[in-house]
């Protein structure tokens, strides 16, 4: 095996996705910046909030492996060994992730002015900061 | 019809997204793009061919260089992906999935005369194309591709390809897509499907392998595999050149019930009476079919073989294989030539995986000649197979010129282990891969 370079990582992403990395990495950056600055703007996290943004996420990672079924013309039943395993987990924890991050953010903006009232809770106090 | 056999429309794979991007960089390996200042120089470079090795050239020496004149000469405007053939050719994916433009992956820098090689002189260092045009050179890279010899199969014939239960993957796009009709026919109804290779050199030597397990994986979807007979023509003892995957794919035939008809190379065809005559050691044999896969002979294309170029004595001296330095590529009685790609007439190597671990080597080595410095850049004849042993799982096999396996993820991802991921990779990432090594970005 050769050498591997991360502008090789980059140039094959753009061959695969094309006008989608962008969006995709826009998204993602939208997500975590609005994650970041609701972290920041309440004082840690929400406890109400962060469950629902969890559940948004345990949705997209069963979403993120279907649809890696859908695109590869495959199904449960080609799993053929401990790494195909392995692989679809690390699929369903970047799907839950990116989701509940996502949804994080997404309603945290959403939820602008109500933080204040949103904000008390078990989890809000041992995540915050 | 199967989900799994639904054609792929493009919004699949306009929308691929994140999480296959740890799987497309894991796809194949990546080499390192050259990075040093670039040499500076005048030299006249020729590429004959602008296929997969003769653009991944141009873009990576034009990366290298500085000055120089690089003129690639083919005559086709489209590009084939050829890895996806196979895909085109098991209904997986439509023909237009494998096609592109060549004009696409010239670099600026680079010139395009878009005319066929007609002759190549190595004595007077230059090339002819097919309207006369001479173009001179300092170093020439051959890299034509071979040519597919349909002809030299008695009663077949290009035009013969999805009908009458024939179909070949190689001869193109319509032809992998006319393949995948006749192979469905016939996994509709059942029968005898009748498989095989040419005793030559060939391109991935793989491929024929793969389209017999996709085949009986087809039958089985269908539910029309217990009314079917698949047999695999060998063209000597053994299923593949690698002893270690031979053995795999032995026991892999006898699990899926697919029989070997061990030393049978095909000779004729009578499509009227669905024969195929084999030579074998005790002499002709007829095996009528409902289903063929007919893989043509493959050697140089004319020009290089009335050339001096190729191998004067050996193995590969009939079929006009350039000769070359297994480990530099480079030509041993013409210093300034180098063969990469198909042509070159080297122990297995007829990949783009293959072509992704020569060009940097060629380039190295011709950059190095161009400036004087001696390079230790060298090929191992390494080689990699997505071997699809049914539609979702695949073997990862790669391996050098001594037949050792060299797995890119050892420990991780087993080289002969039926697996999913292996699968991942073939159906997402080897097609951006292949296309960034075209751009000479990978």
């Amino acid at each position: 095996m050769q050498e591997l370079d991360p502008m090789v990582f980059f140039s094959v992403f753009q061959e695969m996705l094309g006008l989608w990395l962008w969006l995709i990495l826009a998204l993602a950056a939208f997500g975590l910046a609005a994650f970041v600055y609701a972290l920041v703007r309440d004082g840690g996290l929400v406890s109400r909030r962060f469950v629902w943004a969890q559940l948004a996420g345990v949705a997209g990672g069963f979403v993120a492996i279907i649809f890696m079924w859908w695109i590869t013309n495959s199904s449960p039943a080609d799993i053929g060994g401990a790494i195909d395993v392995v692989l679809v987990l690390a699929i369903w924890i970047g799907g839950f992730l990116g989701w509940t991050i996502l949804a994080y953010g997404v309603l945290a903006l959403a939820a602008r002015g109500s933080a204040a009232v949103e904000r008390p809770g078990a989890l809000g106090s041992s995540f915050g900061t | 019809m199967p989900e799994h056999f639904e054609t792929e429309g493009y919004g699949r794979r306009d929308v691929l997204k994140l999480a296959l991007a740890g799987a497309a960089a894991l796809a194949v390996p990546a080499t390192t793009p050259a990075r040093a200042a670039a040499v500076k120089t005048s030299a006249r470079i020729v590429i004959a061919g602008a296929g997969a090795a003769g653009l991944a050239m141009a873009n990576r020496l034009s990366a290298m260089l500085d000055g120089a004149s690089i003129t690639l000469i083919d005559g086709r405007r489209p590009h084939y992906y050829q890895p996806g053939f196979t895909l085109v050719g098991a209904g997986l994916k439509p023909a237009s999935y494998v096609v592109s433009g060549t004009a696409s992956y010239v670099p600026r820098g680079a010139e395009w005369l878009e005319e066929a090689v007609a002759e190549i002189d190595a004595d007077g260092n230059r090339v002819v194309t097919a309207s006369g045009r001479q173009v001179p050179y300092d170093f020439l890279v051959v890299a034509t591709g071979l040519t597919l010899d349909y002809g030299a199969i008695e009663g077949m014939d290009v035009g013969l390809i999805g009908k009458d239960g024939i179909g070949s993957v190689y001869a193109g796009p319509e032809a992998a897509a006319a393949t995948y009709a006749a192979m469905a026919r016939f996994a509709e109804t059942g029968g005898v499907g009748l498989f095989g290779r040419p005793a030559g050199e060939m391109k991935c030597a793989g491929a024929p392998l793969k389209y017999t397990f996709l085949t009986e994986d087809t039958l089985s979807r269908m539910g029309n595999r217990g009314s079917s007979e698949l047999i695999y023509a060998a063209h000597n003892d053994s299923l593949f050149g690698v002893p270690i995957v031979a053995e795999k794919l032995r026991m892999l035939f006898a699990e899926r019930g697919i029989q070997t008809a061990k030393s049978h190379v095909m000779r004729a065809i009578d499509p009227a009476r669905r024969i195929i005559t084999y030579d074998t050691p005790d002499g002709s044999k007829e095996l009528g079919y409902d289903f063929a896969h007919v893989v043509p002979p493959m050697r140089a294309p004319e020009a290089v073989r009335n050339s001096a170029l190729p191998w004067q004595t050996g193995p590969w001296a009939a079929d006009g294989w350039v000769e070359a330095d297994r480990a530099t590529l480079r030509h041993p009685r013409y210093a300034n030539v180098f063969a990469v790609g198909d042509v070159a007439g080297v122990p297995k190597g007829k990949t783009a995986a293959s072509v992704k671990w020569q060009v940097p080597v060629v380039a190295d080595q011709l950059v190095a000649a161009i400036s004087g410095t001696p390079s230790d850049s060298a090929y191992n004849g390494y080689t990699s197979c997505p071997l699809i042993t049914r539609v979702g799982r695949a073997m990862l096999i790669e391996f050098d010129y001594d037949n050792n396996l060299v797995p890119s993820f050892p420990g991780v991802i087993a080289p002969l282990e039926e697996l999913w991921i292996s699968w991942v990779m073939k159906e997402t990432a080897l097609k951006p891969t292949y296309y960034a090594m075209l751009r000479g970005k990978a």
